[in-house]
């Protein structure tokens, strides 16, 4: 059984009126403290311990990489990311950039797009001549099209991500040779 | 109903698991990537994996057919309005809680429901459907500048784009089209009058298929690009012929749709002039809907299940009865100090205020990850007071408690928001938070002595 709001609440108000400025509970699916703050107020902090089940008949539903006997959950790794990145694409830091050319950068992590909208002709392609404030991909992050612009004058090199591929924070999305 | 699969994530999943816990019915959470370690998903009674995406509505049905669920969830977003997923679920012999496929259809699509709400006699903002840039310029040229260019198959304020002139057309329709295409698979385009001073106010509805009341109003006009960030319920100094008259509108709206589920219907309300506008009807719970709980002591997720399985409403209207004012802060992981920018990343710390009159909605706790493929929204801060001034007072010391860390959040803005006097006075319309922004950055605001002179007119009115 899991704590709700307002079992927090009943504790709260069984604290009060004790000399107590903090409540530390834990059990093997939980953990929660409370604490008195100078203003007279509580905070909480929950942490639920308790593992995911992988439901019985679910590892073949997706197709994916079956969990033998419904046990451990992969992973735990705490990896912030929605899935994996396909190898090559989109580390950050991603070596040495060539000479004579500058990257253009991922601002933030997210989902590489070369064009405008699906279908649209994409933004440039090798070759493309490009202004600092030309627009040349879009970062789709939180659902939020965040434009990238090319920050140099020059030339498109060479564009290092496909369509609709993740990409990290600071990822190299395309070389542009600066025009000098 | 036995077990439910909840087809969702983030905090409405947390909040859904709550409520079937509390019926008894057991809850299956299907699981994209690393979500499966997410909190939710340790709170469910088992989770299903289901590959990549929660938008894949046949993946949905075979996880909850596979899991041996009589009822699926959608809680909002992804599929939440889905007609093929409603269908799907009926093809399959299984629940699905929300309204029918034919309702989804008609209020989904936005030009359908603006036709829907026409014939139910609400009034409509002036705009029309577009499919092509002529046809767009020449519809905004009839209808007037400034407008407002949405996602036919938008919603959650997503695929909006204000135009102020001809010339910022093109590159508006575009953006509009790659986002509505990206978050809703279709690409079509409306054009609407932008009303540019407004307050926006929603009604909340329950209907079982014959009956419809409504469980009192909300205020979200607190929004940023269309975002709502703060809502409160009810609608703070509106007149009370007008509120009585959006009530009407939006139960008789109901009505005509022959409404069965929990359902929302948005105006535009011109609070000065006493005119109000159908904007769009939301069908499924919404990210706000705890301010109505706050105030009526419902549990909006039990009375949803109730209505899905076929059951009539536990309530009449006379027995809706709303006490006190509730506000809802969505603490969401943007960073408001650099353009709203995203920022995902690990919560590593995750201190929550706690006490009476307050309600912390959230999926995250320290270590848990938030990725970049999904919405921002970390938790949702409820606090209730016997009236406004209480509820604020509560919500200045527990937003002072709250501890965030490891990715920037929303929470400090919201501090600032529940110490200004003009949001303190109640009744801001939808220009307020980029004013407010505006005047917290130091840069020079465009003041409008009007506009000021009549809001005040108003607060002294309420």
């Amino acid at each position: 059984m899991d704590l709700t709001g307002d079992d927090v609440q009943d504790i709260l108000s069984l604290l009060d009126g004790l000399p107590f400025g903090e409540l530390h509970l834990q059990t093997a699916r939980f953990s929660l403290t409370l604490r008195r703050t100078a203003d007279g107020g509580w905070t909480q902090e929950t942490q639920i311990r308790s593992e995911p089940t992988i439901a019985p008949a679910a590892a073949t539903v997706a197709g994916e990489a079956t969990v033998p006997g419904g046990g451990a959950v992969p992973g735990g790794g705490g990896v912030p990311e929605g899935g994996a990145v396909p190898g090559g694409g989109g580390v950050p830091g991603g070596g040495a950039v060539p000479d004579g050319l500058r990257a253009v950068r991922a601002p933030l992590p997210g989902t590489f797009y070369r064009a405008p909208m699906p279908g649209a002709p994409p933004f440039v392609d090798t070759g493309s001549s490009v202004e600092p404030d030309t627009v040349v991909a879009i970062i789709e992050t939180m659902k939020l099209m965040n434009s990238v612009c090319a920050g140099v004058r020059g030339t498109v090199a060479e564009i290092l991500l496909a369509d609709a591929q993740p990409a990290e924070q600071g990822a190299a999305l395309m070389w542009i040779r600066e025009d000098p | 109903m036995r077990r439910v699969l909840i087809a969702n994530r983030g905090e409405i999943a947390v909040r859904v698991v709550r409520t079937c816990r509390a019926l008894g019915v057991e809850t299956v959470l299907t699981v994209a990537g690393a979500d499966r370690d997410a909190v939710p998903a340790r709170l469910a009674d088992a989770v299903a994996p289901i590959g990549a995406s929660y938008l894949d509505a046949d993946a949905v049905v075979r996880a909850a057919l596979a899991a041996g669920a009589d009822a699926v969830h959608p809680g909002y977003g992804f599929l939440a309005e889905s007609p093929r997923l409603a269908r799907a679920c009926d093809a399959a012999g299984l629940v699905f809680i929300g309204p029918t496929a034919e309702q989804l259809g008609a209020v989904g699509d936005k030009l359908a429901a603006r036709d829907r709400a026409t014939a139910a006699g609400l009034p409509v903002v002036p705009g029309g459907a577009v499919g092509s840039r002529a046809e767009a310029t020449r519809l905004a040229d009839q209808i007037g500048w400034p407008v407002l260019v949405k996602a036919a198959g938008g919603g959650g304020g997503r695929g909006l784009r204000a135009v102020a002139e001809p010339a910022q057309l093109d590159a508006a329709i575009e953006r509009a089209t790659a986002e509505a295409e990206a978050a809703f698979g279709d690409p079509r385009l409306y054009l609407e009058r932008l009303v540019t001073s407004g307050r926006h106010v929603e009604v909340q509805l329950l209907g079982d298929g014959e009956r419809v009341i409504c469980l009192g109003d909300r205020d979200c006009s607190v929004q940023r690009r269309y975002q709502k960030l703060l809502e409160e319920a009810p609608a703070p100094l509106l007149d009370d012929g007008l509120r009585s008259g959006i009530r009407r509108a939006a139960v008789a709206f109901g009505r005509h749709l022959g409404y069965r589920g929990l359902g929302t219907v948005e105006f535009l309300v011109d609070a000065r002039r006493g005119d109000f506008y159908f904007l769009e009807m939301n069908a499924r719970i919404q990210v706000e809907h705890p301010v109505t709980e706050a105030i009526s002591g419902l549990d909006l997720v039990a009375e949803q299940i109730a209505v899905a399985e076929g059951g009539p409403l536990r309530l009449a209207q006379d027995d809706v009865r709303l006490a006190g004012h509730a506000i809802e802060c969505r603490i969401n992981a943007e960073d408001p100090g650099q353009g709203f920018r995203p920022s995902p990343g690990t919560v590593t710390r995750a201190v929550f205020p706690a006490g009476p009159g307050i309600r912390v909605d959230t999926h995250v706790q320290a270590g848990s990850a938030v990725p970049p493929g999904y919405d921002s929204l970390l938790a949702k801060l409820i606090v209730t007071g016997r009236d406004r001034a209480q509820a604020l007072a509560r919500l200045r010391g527990a937003l002072a408690r709250c501890e965030i860390e490891g990715v920037a959040t929303t929470a400090a803005l919201h501090a600032a928001l529940a110490a200004d006097p003009e949001f303190g006075r109640g009744g801001a319309d939808t220009g307020y938070l980029a004013r407010f922004l505006a005047r917290r950055a130091g840069t020079a605001v465009r003041a409008d002595v009007t506009d000021k002179k009549a809001a005040a007119a108003g607060a002294r009115r309420g």
